[in-house]
């Protein structure tokens, strides 16, 4: 694994230059990224925030062969540069080693792409799908999705006189992919640069689909201040909003354990998008919270203490440095 | 899996036929779901990957969407891509269909027509193709499987010369489940004919990165638009050298549409698809007896050929123009307004009467075509005739 002076080192093949807000988490995974996978790759994206900050016509953020065409398919797109790619390797007129990464925030991939994604990783395409979850339709305005947790202000679940944000918990994506059975799923966050990066190396040197799942703090939609980005990706580790694990082959192992369990309420205080559950008659919802939050985490201990056996020690990526 | 007649000369169905262009053209990639009539022509392919007599990637997609998204991630990446559908699924990949086109991928699909969902029918019309005629892709309508099969050939040629995607239709059950007999062009002649795809700027080329499907916006968007459509407007001219080309190898000709005894007709049809055909023996019989009629298929409906469509028309005193799908504009079908459109150009104005006909695979028959023609002539006379009808419905 590369360490950060050389991943500095780097030519950058997501630049610098692209739209995103100041504190952007997108672009931090994006760059992320790309430096783990190296230039021989193939990059296809979701409409979003990414495609949006990235591609403004005539310029573009992508010093990779990059494509975007619509919404819901970044699964089937990648499938398809891949397919072509397997069968010019078959008929010999091809001979690169060649990573397929394909982008999705998570309305892209949670909601209206989670078919398409589902088919490509049932197929089987060797690609990587990176999932920026930055937990609502950040490029519409803050939507709702299906990614959105209980009690975040968003504009179509907003905070009213009778509502308090979203009513509905949102669903586990990554352990969708992992009831695929395929070869690597993982969860990572803007904000740690190594669990990212290790992961997307991991993933790359396997063959066959792999899904990671990158908590992407919204300076925008969860109302904070731009640098604070790393750090609320760092607490959601911190406070189990957000575990950090990989699943290989079925066997679940957690990347990063905080020491000290932080309560949940460290995490939402600092995002405007919960501002609302720190009114006392609100208690009941933010207990619910804390609740859920415990309650996946034992479940995910669990999951990683039945997997034990099958894997013995890894301790690489233990650590949650401020770098 | 089909065997070849020794003379090339097959009794095979539409769908068989059309398969069997795919595997003479051998794509890169082929991205398909199954649906209703079309379906055998991806299973039949299936066998053929199966068997290994294609170097084709087969891509089994969990909808129609993701399998014209995998057809265009395939073709951007470089490749020669193909799909086959009909219907909702054509409806269902009507977003990806205009990207395709915008994307200027050269994207060939078979379409056998059946009509669109609700009520829901499994049979033939056009109203899947009309939906996405604005899509930006050229669009080829066959009369029966031996023009299904020479314009999937053709298709490829088209849209890798015009850098446009080309839908190739044959109507449903009628061609795609009917048994005919088809001349088949021996492979390596397809081969040759095809030749290889050389992309200009592709993904996988690494050595010149390129973004495809950048964000368009006020300042750039029409301009790229203006190009798409110009590309459509040049496009006639591609389709009618491929089909000289072909003509010229092969001996059958093909043209953006056929005149079929317009000469000194006074009365004529126009019609698409397998209608043509029924209409073609009729028109046999009634000039048998001595009536002037003649029949014209437009071939191509997208570029629509409308010079050529006025010139062919000029001469006729009246003109029904059968629709096998309706717009729902309280006004016309879609093939009778374009007509019209192009007759107002030219200044022709002639007695033009629009069929409604054969929604959800009624069937057309030839005494109702010439029922049609009876009352091009009695229009003639100046028997006052309703400017849409249906033809052989309940009402």
């Amino acid at each position: 694994m590369a360490n950060l002076k050389d991943l500095a080192k780097q030519k950058d093949l997501f630049t610098g230059g692209h739209r995103a807000c100041a504190g952007c988490g997108a672009a931090i995974i994006a760059r992320q990224v790309m430096m783990a996978a190296g230039p021989n790759t193939v990059v296809a994206s979701a409409t979003g925030c990414l495609e949006v900050i990235s591609t403004i016509f005539p310029y573009t953020a992508w010093n990779v062969p990059f494509i975007h065409s619509a919404f819901e398919n970044a699964g089937a797109t990648i499938s398809g540069v891949e397919a072509l790619y397997k069968s010019w390797m078959r008929q010999g007129k091809y001979n690169k080693k060649i990573n397929f990464i394909a982008f999705g925030g998570d309305g892209g991939t949670y909601d209206i792409g989670l078919q398409s994604l589902s088919g490509a990783v049932e197929r089987g395409h060797n690609i990587l799908y990176v999932c920026y979850n930055n937990e609502a339709y950040m490029n519409t305005g803050c939507q709702r999705s299906g990614a959105t947790p209980r009690g975040a202000d968003t504009t179509t679940a907003p905070v009213g006189k009778v509502k308090k944000g979203k009513e509905q918990y949102r669903k586990d994506l990554t352990a969708i992919m992992v009831a695929h059975h395929i070869p690597y799923a993982a969860q990572s966050i803007a904000g740690n640069w190594r669990d990212l990066t290790s992961k997307v190396e991991k993933a790359l040197s396997i063959e066959g689909p792999k899904f990671i799942n990158v908590f992407q703090p919204c300076r925008l939609g969860w109302s904070y201040e731009p640098e604070l980005t790393c750090d609320i990706g760092r607490m959601a580790a911190d406070t189990c909003a957000w575990p950090l694990y990989e699943v290989v082959n079925d066997a679940y192992r957690i990347t990063y354990k905080p020491k000290e369990k932080k309560p949940i309420a460290d995490w939402l205080k600092l995002q405007g998008r919960f501002r609302h559950l720190f009114k006392p008659e609100n208690k009941p919802l933010l207990d619910d919270i804390q609740r859920i939050v415990d309650k996946s985490w034992e479940e995910l201990l669990k999951r990683e203490a039945a997997s034990l056996p099958a894997q013995g020690s890894q301790s690489d990526l233990t650590s949650n440095p401020k770098s | 899996m089909i065997n070849m007649a020794k003379n090339n000369i097959v009794a095979w169905t539409g769908n068989e036929a059309m398969a069997e262009a795919m595997r003479q053209i051998n794509p890169d990639v082929v991205a398909a779901y199954p649906i209703t009539p079309a379906t055998e022509i991806v299973q039949i392919f299936a066998g053929y990957v199966a068997d290994g007599l294609v170097d084709t990637e087969f891509v089994p997609v969990e909808s129609e969407h993701s399998a014209m998204s995998a057809c265009i991630g395939a073709s951007a990446a470089g490749g020669r891509c193909m799909t086959g559908t009909s219907s909702q699924g054509l409806a269902l990949m009507a977003e990806m269909l205009y990207i395709a086109a915008g994307l200027r991928l050269p994207i060939v699909l078979a379409d056998v027509n059946r009509t669109l969902s609700s009520p829901i029918n499994i049979h033939c019309d056009h109203s899947d193709t009309m939906m996405v005629k604005d899509a930006g892709w050229i669009q080829i309508f066959s009369e029966n499987a031996q023009e299904g099969y020479d314009n999937m050939i053709q298709a490829v040629k088209i849209a890798e010369t015009a850098k446009l995607p080309v839908v190739v239709t044959t109507d449903g059950f009628i061609i795609s489940h009917g048994m005919e007999r088809i001349e088949i062009i021996d492979d390596a002649e397809v081969k040759q004919f095809v030749g290889e795809y050389k992309p200009e700027n592709y993904l996988l080329n690494l050595d010149k990165p390129i973004t495809v499907g950048a964000l368009d916006l006020p300042d750039y968007y029409f301009e790229h638009k203006r190009q798409e459509i110009e590309a459509i407007i040049k496009s006639k001219a591609v389709i009618e050298g491929v089909a000289k080309d072909f003509s010229a190898k092969f001996g059958r000709s093909y043209g953006l549409l056929e005149k079929y005894k317009l000469d000194g007709a006074d009365c004529a049809i126009v019609a698409m698809g397998s209608t043509a055909g029924t209409a073609k023996m009729v028109v046999d019989e009634l000039r048998d007896k001595g009536l002037k009629v003649g029949l014209l298929k437009p071939r191509v409906f997208r570029p629509f050929p409308k010079e050529e469509m006025a010139d062919a028309l000029k001469d006729l005193k009246a003109i029904a123009v059968m629709d096998r799908s309706d717009s729902m504009n309280a006004h016309e079908g879609p093939v009778c307004l374009e007509i019209k459109a192009a007759l107002f150009d030219e200044g022709i104005n002639k007695i033009l009467i629009n069929y409604i006909y054969g929604l959800g695979g009624r069937d057309i028959r030839p005494e109702e075509i010439e029922g049609v023609y009876n009352e091009l002539f009695e229009a003639i006379k100046g028997k006052s005739k309703d400017k849409v009808n249906y033809l052989n419905v309940r009402e």
